[in-house]
């Protein structure tokens, strides 16, 4: 996972909300057994039926700050929605609510989840349609957006902030507790099932 | 101090606990499947990690499966490679695998019961956001991502922050023809699809209590719908009843001890929750959805909303979207929605007393002229008790297809999908634009409402039946 520090960028509004995953990635992309190049998939369902989705206008091309509206992510566990989401060029997403499942899996696969009250979204949304070169900062190590003469601060949880500041994988950091791990299993009593050997 | 059931579970398995940190939380039971595995596996083999627990992973193929011809190699040469790399990786990592063709494939959450691996008290997860289905036990089971699947193959645990406790209490008795599918999809249009964020929903009440562990699945199953972590249902007889015997289920003095501990499964007297939500079930009627989230659902006796009724701008704004993707004009009787497609299945309501609520219905008549229905049992298991039971020549009988177990039309990732613009009454768990199929437009119901609509040609209540 790379490391998230500070982003600037240009953003792009969209203005829906409860968007579940199976339209940021429909199903039939999670054929797939790569763990790149899903950015063919990302909204293509909207980006193909609507020639004005806002992906598809030309001034949002090069967004890699995604504003959405409130329940963003819900639905499928499909982490592939986070990664069409990157590998669309997008490195945050701003929301005033997200679906736990799709926010937890951002936190693995580096894409940051900022959320901001529903006003401050639409305050955003404003200034990016009004001007969509408008240049959006998120600082992970200050907790805030910055665009126009605005500053937002948003709240997250700070060993998520840790984690993403130093690009920290779950797996090496649990690694270090296996004593606890081996200490834990000792204790698991013996009726619990098990799947091998299979009955 | 009084704890929930979901407190206790969770505390139960805490492993290691430190100031500043999430838990981490010990997982008894990983269930795989092709999807949202290959990915994981290829990240263990990338940092020389070996899979610590095989003997508490199970694998098994449903999401790309054909549900005709399932035993000959799957035509889609995407699916295909998904498929065998499951195979390969479960082959390499020492992993149990039920693939087509196996006695126990099938979806991942009719087999995990099925086979008594799940069972109370534990915890399970699943790359797969219905793993909430096995809540039903009294288990804590949740559904999690790729990356997170890597973690659980390579240490057996999980990261895990506590979640809130919400509590949804159903009182009453259902009415005939009301199933725990209406029970659900009444809970959701309650609360919202993401009434439940952060939350785990212990459902209870007699109502709850009365219900069979089938029916008590389907809640736990679209708990996920209402933005819920996890959905639980204290066990009991009925649950010790249901597994005594099956394969994984403990034996002897085994299977004592085992029901001593969960007998102490229940929410103690003065816990407190979050939130609590309380329904009559006697008030409630078949439910069905008009729009495309679980939330956007009514009394089959309803109409098709306006959205001019709807005062806020947001709501107003989903309700046309909604609206337009699935063709349908405000004030329209839900009764009188044509649909082409019927699906019965999925992990929602593809087990045996799903097939058997529909089969009663269609026993002796034939479906409607123009409708076509697919019956999709949720494993291999299911599909052979039906069979033993007669009930796959009623199906085929009423002019139905029978066909092999997997998760089938419950999603567009395997060859049963509906058109642009197909209209569909399915006992599957989302009605998003495009699960189906792209362009396909989802009406969620439950088993007895999908056989009465495929008799009618629309949206029908078994009731409804009677008076024609």
């Amino acid at each position: 996972m790379d490391a998230f520090t500070t982003h600037t960028g240009t953003a792009a509004p969209l203005r829906r909300s409860n968007v579940d995953t199976d339209q940021i990635i429909p199903a039939e992309y999670l054929k797939r057994i790569t763990r790149t190049g899903f950015e063919d998939g990302l909204f293509v369902a909207w980006r193909t039926n609507e020639p004005d989705f806002v992906l598809n206008q030309p001034q949002y091309a090069d967004a890699s700050i995604l504003v959405a509206g409130p329940d963003f992510g819900t639905g499928s566990s499909r982490e592939h929605a986070n990664w069409a989401l990157l590998d669309g060029g997008f490195r945050v997403v701003i929301s005033s609510r997200f679906a736990d499942i799709f926010r937890n899996n951002s936190t693995k696969a580096g894409l940051l989840t900022v959320v901001l009250p529903q006003e401050q979204v639409e305050a955003l949304w404003t200034a990016i349609e009004a001007d969509p070169a408008t240049q959006v900062t998120v600082d992970l190590q200050s907790k805030q957006v910055t665009y126009a003469d605005v500053t937002v601060p948003f709240e997250i949880d700070d060993y998520v902030r840790w984690r993403l500041l130093e690009g920290l994988d779950d797996v090496g950091l649990t690694e270090r507790n296996l004593d606890d791990i081996e200490a834990f299993e000792a204790t698991r009593p013996a009726w619990l099932p098990a799947a091998l050997p299979a009955r | 101090m009084p704890k929930t059931l979901a407190e206790k579970v969770y505390e139960a398995h805490v492993v290691r606990s430190a100031a500043g940190e999430p838990d981490l939380l010990y997982i008894d039971l990983h269930l795989v499947h092709e999807v949202t595995s290959p990915q994981a596996f290829d990240g263990l083999r990338a940092a020389g990690r070996t899979v610590r627990r095989p003997d508490l992973t199970m694998a098994t193929e449903d999401h790309n499966v054909p549900t005709l011809d399932i035993l000959a190699p799957i035509a889609d040469p995407v699916s295909r490679a998904q498929i065998e790399a499951l195979r390969r990786n479960a082959a390499e990592f020492g992993i149990r695998l039920a693939p087509m063709g196996d006695r126990d494939q099938g979806i991942v959450h009719v087999i995990g019961p099925q086979l008594g691996l799940t069972q109370p008290g534990m915890t399970i997860v699943c790359g797969d956001s219905h793993t909430s289905t096995h809540g039903a036990f009294g288990a804590l089971a949740f559904g999690i991502g790729t990356s997170e699947v890597e973690h659980v193959l390579a240490t057996q645990t999980l990261p895990q922050y506590k979640p809130k406790q919400m509590s949804v209490t159903v009182n009453g008795q259902l009415p005939p023809g009301v199933s725990s599918k209406d029970i659900i999809l009444a809970v959701i249009a309650e609360i919202g699809t993401n009434g439940a964020q952060g939350h785990v929903i212990e459902y209870r009440g007699s109502a709850i209590e009365a219900l069979s562990m089938e029916s008590r699945m389907t809640i736990c199953n679209m708990s996920i719908e209402a933005g819920a972590k996890a959905g639980l249902i204290a066990p009991d007889r009925t649950t010790f009843d249901f597994l005594q015997g099956r394969p994984h289920a403990p034996q002897g003095a085994g299977w004592d001890a085992a029901v001593e501990h969960w007998s102490t499964l229940r929410t103690d007297e003065g816990a407190v929750f979050d939130r609590e939500v309380v329904l009559d079930a006697s008030t409630l009627t078949p439910f069905v959805t008009w729009g495309t989230n679980p939330g956007q659902g009514l009394p089959i006796a309803g109409i098709v909303p306006d959205p001019a009724d709807f005062a806020d701008e947001g709501e107003r704004r989903d309700v046309e979207q909604a609206l337009a993707y699935m063709g349908l004009e405000p004030g329209k009787p839900l009764r009188e929605i044509e649909v082409d497609t019927v699906f019965l299945g999925s992990c929602t309501n593809g087990r045996i007393e799903d097939l058997r609520v529909a089969a009663e219905l269609l026993r002796g008549k034939r479906i409607d002229a123009d409708t076509r229905m697919l019956v999709v049992p949720g494993s291999v298991g299911v599909k052979a008790q039906a069979e033993a039971e007669g009930l796959d020549r009623v199906f085929l009988d009423a002019g139905a297809e029978w066909r092999g177990a997997g998760c089938s039309m419950c999603l567009g990732m395997n060859p049963d999908q509906l058109e642009p613009g197909e209209r569909s009454a399915s006992t599957s768990n989302r009605n998003f634009q495009g699960r189906q199929g792209k362009g396909g437009r989802t009406h969620l119901v439950s088993p007895s409402v999908a056989a009465a609509t495929a008799l009618t040609g629309k949206l029908t209540a078994p009731a409804d039946l009677e008076t024609v």
